[in-house]
C-alpha cells in the first residue's frame, strides 16, 4: 500500500522520462496483467483453439471444416442473421414511436411509459420467453384459449414455437435499447431547430421528415444494430423456443457443440462469424454516430417544447399501452398466475391458488435457493471488481499517469464486441484445462461476468472521472496532501453516486446473465438463470415462474436504491456506448 | 397601410399576464426592437407574431389580413415570415448550403435558381467559401451568419429575431449589430428584433418598444427614448440617470439642495411630489460660478472615478444631502472635497412617472 502511494505521488512528473524502471511501470504492468488475463487471453485462446486438433493440439483447419461442413450448421448461421434482422426491425417499430412520443410530445402517461420500458428492460429475455410460452403456446397458450373462447374456433392462431414467435419475443425485450438511444438523441434536438423549419414554410410532417428524424437517425440505426447484435448473441430465448420449433441458430448450435462430448475446438471455429459480425457492426455504429454531419449542436435557448398532438395523443398513448401490454402486462399477469397456481393450465380459480411453488423453490428444491444466492454473490463480486478496476484505470488514463494509457482504456471496452457465448468459449478454452482448471468454479463465473461488464464499468468510470476537475485534487496537494489522500478524501467521495450507479448497472444484469453462465457453471455453481433454463427444459412452468418472479422482486430494492441515488432514469440512460 | 398590426394582444398563463394589452403598428420596411429585462414578455410576443402560439386575447394582422386571434392562428409555415433564434437552430445534419437553401426548396424553386440565390446571399454575409461545411465546423459568429442568410434568402414578409447575439462574445456582438442593420438597409425587410441590450436596440432600430412586466412602457425612436423618457423605468433602463424628487410649492419646485422656477420646468402641475430624470452628461461642472440661464448650485465633490472615456463624479449640493452623478470629459479634473458649481439646464430635466 505504501509503495503504491509513493508511486502515485511521483507519477506525473517523472513517468514522462523514459528509460528508468520506476514503480510506475510496476503499476502499469499489474493492470496490464489483469486485463491480459480477463480480456486478451480468452480471446487469443479462442482463436488458437479454433485451429487446434482435439487432444493432440496440432495445427489444423479441420475444426472449420467440421463447423461449416454441414448444411444444418450453415443454416443455423443464416437463421441467426435473419432472426437478428427481423427482431431488430420489430424492435424499431415498437421503440421509435414510443421514444418520439415520450421525448417530444404531450402524450399522456409519458412517465408511465418510461416506467414500463424500464420494467421491460429489467425483464430477462428468457423470463419473457417463458411468459410468452404461457401466452402463445399452441393450444394451451392463453391467447389461443381466449381466441377459441371468443370465436368458437377449433384452435387459436398463435404459435410461439416458430421463427416469427421467437423474433417477436426477442424484439419485445430488446426494444428498450432503441428507445434509450432514440430518446437521448431526440432530447438533443431543440424545439428551435423544428421551429426554424416551421417558419421557413415546412409543415409538421415535413419538419419531422427533414429535420427531426434525420437528427435522430444515427441513434435509431445505432439502436437497431445493438438489437441485431443482442438477437444473434442471445442464448436463452432461442434455446427455449427455437429448439422445440426444430430450427437452430448460432448460439443453440454452439450449445450443442458443447454438449457431450465437449467439442470446444469446433465451437471456437463456429463462433468466429458471430464475433466478426459483432466487431464489424459495432465499428459501423461508431462511424455512423461520429460522422461530422450528425454532431448535435447544443446552445443557449435550446429548450424543448412538447409537440401538441391534439386528439392524436390518445391514439399514440394507446399504441404505447399496446406495446406495454405485450412486453409487461400480459407476461407478468400470466407469470403471476402460473407462479401461484397448482397447475397453470387450470386457470384463474380459487382452488387453483397455492404457495407451493414458492415453498418448493425456496425450501425444498436441492439447488434452486442456492442458485439465487449464487447469482447474487457472483454478480456482487464481479460488479465490485469491475467498478474498482475500471475506476482505477479510468483515473490513470484521465490523469495520464502511465504511458500508452489509451491501450488500457481500449482493453476495457473491447469486451463490448464479444458476445457472451463467445466470451464463455474463450474462457473455457483458456482456463478450463490445467494448470488453472477453473471450469465449473465460482471464480471462472465471476471473472467471466467481470469481463462481460467491464465496458459498462469503464464508460461510467471515465465519464465520472472526467467530471472531476483536476484542480480539486490539486487544491488538496497544494495544501500538502498526497495524491492518495486526494483520491480518498476528495475524488472517491465526489464519485460515490457514480460508483454506486456503475455498480448497479453491472450488478443487475449480472444477476440474470445466462449466455456465458450456461457454458461455465458446474454442479455447485449453478446460478438462477441456469436454474430457470433447466426448469423450462423440464416443462416445470409453475415453479419456474415462481423462481423468475423471486429474481425480479429481489431486483426491485436495488432499482429503488439506484433511482434514489441517481435519478429516476438511471437504468435507461445511454450507458453502453 | 401598416405591414404588421398587433391590437390589444394578451398572453395569459393561468392568472399571470406574460403579455398584457400589447398594441403596436409596424410600417413596411420598419425595424422595431422589443427591449426589456429578462422575463418581461419579449419572446412571448415574438412567438405570437410568428404563430407558434395563439394570443389569449387581441389580434395580429399582416397586410390587413388577420393572422392571429384567440380562436384562429395561421400556422407559422403559412406566414411567409423568417425567424432567427437565440440558439441559431442551424441544422447540424445539413451543410451551410443546404441550411440556407432549405426555405427555397420548400418554396419549390428550381435547383439552379436555389443555387444562384444561395450563392448570392452567402456572398452578402461573406460565407460563400464555407458553403459545403457542416455547422459543427463553424464558429459562433459564422453560425450566426448562416442563420441570417437562411432567414433573409427567402425574402420574408417579416423578419423576427430573438436575442440573436446573446451567444456571441462582446467584440463579435458589436460587429454583428452593425451587420444586422446593414442587411436591413440593403433588403428593407420589416423586422422585429428582441433584445435586453439597450445599445443593441439603439444601433439597429428605427423605433424601440420598451417593455416591463408584460406591459409597454414607451414606443419611440432611440434618441427620443433617451432624451425624453416617459417613465422612471425607461429613464433607468436606457442609459444612466439621476432621479431628482421635487415638491411644487409657491411657484417653485424644491429639490434636495436647490430649487427651480416652476415655469422653467416641464410638466409642473398641481402640487405635491414630482419626479425628474437628469442625465449625468447634461450637467455642467465648473470651479467658478457660471452666469447665464442655467441653474447654478454650489456643491462639493464627494467621490470620483476615472473611466478612461469620462470622469464619473458624485457631487453633493452644499444645501443638500444626496449627491448627484455627473459625467465630464477626461480633461475636467476636480479633487475630492473641492468646491464646484453644478450647472443645470432646467430644460434637460425630464418629468417622469
Ligand atoms: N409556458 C409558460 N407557462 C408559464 N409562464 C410562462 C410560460 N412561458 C413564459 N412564461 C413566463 O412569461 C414571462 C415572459 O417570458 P418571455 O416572453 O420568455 O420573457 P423574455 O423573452 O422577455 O425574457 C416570464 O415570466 C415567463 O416565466
Ligand atoms: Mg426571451
Amino acid at each position: 500500500m505504501t509503495a503504491t502511494a509513493s508511486t502515485l505521488d511521483t507519477a506525473p512528473a517523472r513517468t514522462a522520462r523514459a528509460g528508468g524502471f520506476d514503480s510506475t511501470w510496476l503499476l502499469w504492468i499489474g493492470i496490464i496483467a489483469v486485463l491480459l488475463f480477463l480480456v486478451v487471453s480468452p480471446f487469443i485462446y479462442l482463436v488458437i483453439t479454433s485451429f487446434q486438433a482435439e487432444r493432440t493440439g496440432e495445427f489444423t483447419f479441420a475444426n472449420y471444416a467440421t463447423a461449416y461442413g454441414r448444411a444444418r450448421y450453415v443454416e443455423a448461421l443464416l437463421n441467426s442473421l435473419k432472426l437478428g434482422a427481423v427482431s431488430a426491425l420489430l424492435a424499431g417499430i415498437f421503440a421509435v414511436p414510443l421514444a418520439w412520443a415520450v421525448a417530444r410530445t404531450d402524450m399522456p402517461g409519458r412517465g408511465l411509459t418510461r416506467m414500463l420500458v424500464l420494467a421491460t428492460f429489467i425483464t430477462p429475455p428468457y423470463t419473457g420467453a417463458v411468459a410468452w410460452i404461457l401466452l402463445a403456446g399452441p393450444n394451451a397458450g392463453w391467447l389461443n384459449r381466449f381466441y377459441t373462447l371468443l370465436t368458437g374456433a377449433e384452435a387459436g392462431p398463435f404459435n410461439i414455437y416458430s421463427f416469427s414467435g421467437l423474433a417477436l419475443v426477442i424484439a419485445l425485450y430488446s426494444f428498450p435499447y432503441i428507445f434509450i438511444f432514440t430518446t437521448a438523441a431526440l432530447e438533443l434536438v431543440s424545439s428551435e431547430m423544428e421551429d426554424a423549419a416551421n417558419i421557413l414554410g415546412a409543415g409538421p410532417w415535413r419538419t419531422m421528415w427533414r429535420v427531426t428524424l434525420p437528427l435522430a437517425l444515427p441513434a435509431i440505426l445505432g439502436g437497431l444494430i445493438i438489437c441485431f447484435l443482442e438477437a444473434i448473441a442471445l442464448f436463452g430465448s432461442p434455446a427455449m423456443i427455437a429448439i422445440p420449433a426444430r430450427f437452430n441458430v448460432v448460439t443453440t448450435q454452439l450449445f450443442q457443440f458443447f454438449g457431450n462430448p465437449v467439442r470446444v475446438e469446433v465451437a471456437a471455429a463456429y463462433a468466429m462469424p458471430l464475433l466478426g459480425i459483432t466487431v464489424l457492426l459495432v465499428l459501423v455504429q461508431r462511424l455512423m454516430t461520429h460522422r461530422k454531419g450528425f454532431v448535435a449542436l447544443t446552445g443557449k435557448g435550446g429548450e424543448r417544447r412538447p409537440i401538441l398532438l391534439g386528439r392524436w395523443r390518445w391514439v399514440v398513448f394507446g399504441y404505447a399501452m399496446f406495446v406495454a401490454a405485450l412486453a409487461v402486462f400480459l407476461p407478468y399477469v400470466f407469470l403471476l398466475q402460473s407462479a401461484f397456481a397448482k397447475a397453470w393450465g387450470r386457470g384463474f380459480a380459487w382452488d387453483n391458488i397455492s404457495l407451493q411453488n414458492f415453498r418448493f423453490v425456496l425450501f425444498e428444491h436441492a439447488t434452486a435457493a442456492k442458485s439465487v444466492l449464487n447469482s447474487f454473490l457472483y454478480a456482487g463480486a464481479s460488479a465490485t471488481v469491475a467498478v474498482f478496476l475500471t475506476l482505477g484505470i479510468a483515473y490513470i488514463v484521465a490523469r495520464k499517469l502511465v504511458p500508452f494509457g489509451g491501450v488500457l482504456g481500449f482493453l476495457c471496452v473491447a469486451p463490448f464486441v464479444i458476445p457472451g457465448v463467445v466470451l464463455a468459449i474463450g474462457f473455457y478454452a483458456a482456463y478450463a484445462p490445467p494448470p488453472l482448471s477453473l471450469y465449473g468454479t465460482a471464480l471462472i463465473l465471476i471473472l467471466a461476468f467481470t469481463t462481460r461488464f467491464l465496458p459498462v464499468g469503464y464508460v461510467n468510470a471515465s465519464a465520472a472521472i472526467r467530471s472531476v476537475n483536476p484542480e480539486m485534487e490539486e487544491a488538496v496537494r497544494v495544501l500538502g496532501g498526497s495524491r492518495l489522500t486526494a483520491l480518498r478524501r476528495v475524488v472517491t467521495p465526489l464519485l460515490k453516486r457514480n460508483l454506486l450507479g456503475a455498480w448497479l448497472l453491472i450488478f443487475i444484469p449480472a444477476t440474470r446473465e445466462l449466455s456465458a453462465a450456461i457454458f461455465l457453471y458446474g454442479p455447485n455453481t449453478k446460478v438462477a438463470s441456469v436454474m430457470i433454463f433447466d426448469m423450462s427444459e423440464e416443462g416445470n412452468f409453475e415453479r419456474l415462474a415462481a423462481l423468475a418472479l423471486i429474481l425480479q422482486v429481489l431486483t426491485l430494492p436495488l432499482l429503488w436504491v439506484g433511482q434514489k441515488a441517481l435519478g429516476r432514469d438511471f437504468m435507461l440512460r445511454r450507458n453502453a456506448t | 397601410m401598416s405591414k404588421l398590426v398587433l391590437k390589444n394582444v394578451v398572453k395569459r398563463y393561468g392568472s399571470f399576464d406574460a403579455v398584457a394589452d400589447f398594441s403596436l403598428e409596424l410600417a413596411k420596411g420598419e425595424f422595431v426592437s422589443l427591449l426589456g429585462p429578462s422575463g418581461c414578455g419579449k419572446t412571448t410576443t415574438l412567438r405570437m407574431i410568428a404563430g407558434f402560439m395563439p394570443p389569449t386575447a387581441g389580434t395580429i394582422e399582416m397586410d390587413g389580413k388577420q393572422i392571429s386571434s384567440a380562436g384562429h392562428v395561421v400556422p407559422p409555415e403559412h406566414r411567409r415570415m423568417s425567424m432567427i433564434f437565440q440558439s441559431y437552430a442551424i441544422w447540424p445534419n445539413m451543410t451551410v448550403g443546404e441550411n440556407v437553401g432549405f426555405g427555397l426548396q420548400i418554396r419549390k424553386l428550381s435547383r439552379a435558381e436555389i443555387d444562384r440565390r444561395v450563392d448570392k446571399i452567402l456572398d452578402v454575409v461573406q460565407m460563400r467559401n464555407l458553403k459545403g461545411r457542416y455547422p459543427a465546423e463553424l464558429s459562433g459568429g459564422q453560425q450566426q451568419r448562416v442563420a441570417l442568410a437562411r432567414a433573409i434568402v427567402v425574402e420574408p414578409e417579416v423578419l423576427l429575431l430573438d436575442e440573436p447575439l446573446s451567444n456571441l462574445d462582446a467584440n463579435l456582438r458589436e460587429e454583428m449589430r452593425f451587420e444586422i442593420r446593414r442587411l436591413h438597409d440593403e433588403f428593407k425587410i420589416t423586422t422585429v428584433y428582441v433584445t435586453h441590450d439597450q445599445s443593441e436596440a439603439m444601433v439597429t432600430s428605427d423605433r424601440i418598444v420598451v417593455m416591463n412586466k408584460g406591459k409597454i412602457e414607451q414606443i419611440d425612436p432611440p434618441h427620443t427614448l433617451y432624451g425624453r423618457p416617459r417613465s422612471r423605468f425607461v429613464a433607468g433602463f436606457i442609459g444612466r440617470t439621476n432621479f431628482l424628487e421635487g415638491r411644487h410649492e409657491a411657484g417653485e419646485v424644491r429639490f434636495d439642495g436647490f430649487a427651480a422656477k416652476a415655469g422653467s420646468l416641464e410638466g409642473v402641475n398641481g402640487s405635491g411630489a414630482l419626479l425628474y430624470s437628469l442625465r449625468p452628461q447634461a450637467i455642467g461642472l465648473t470651479t467658478r460660478q457660471p452666469s447665464g440661464q442655467a441653474l447654478a448650485v454650489e456643491s462639493e465633490i464627494s467621490s470620483r472615478s476615472y473611466l478612461g472615456e469620462y470622469w464619473d463624479y458624485q457631487v453633493r449640493p452644499l444645501a443638500g444631502t444626496k449627491p448627484v452623478r455627473v459625467s465630464t470629459s477626461p480633461s475636467q479634473v476636480f479633487e475630492v472635497g473641492s468646491r464646484v458649481w453644478l450647472e443645470i439646464d432646467p430644460a434637460a430635466m425630464v418629468r417622469v412617472e
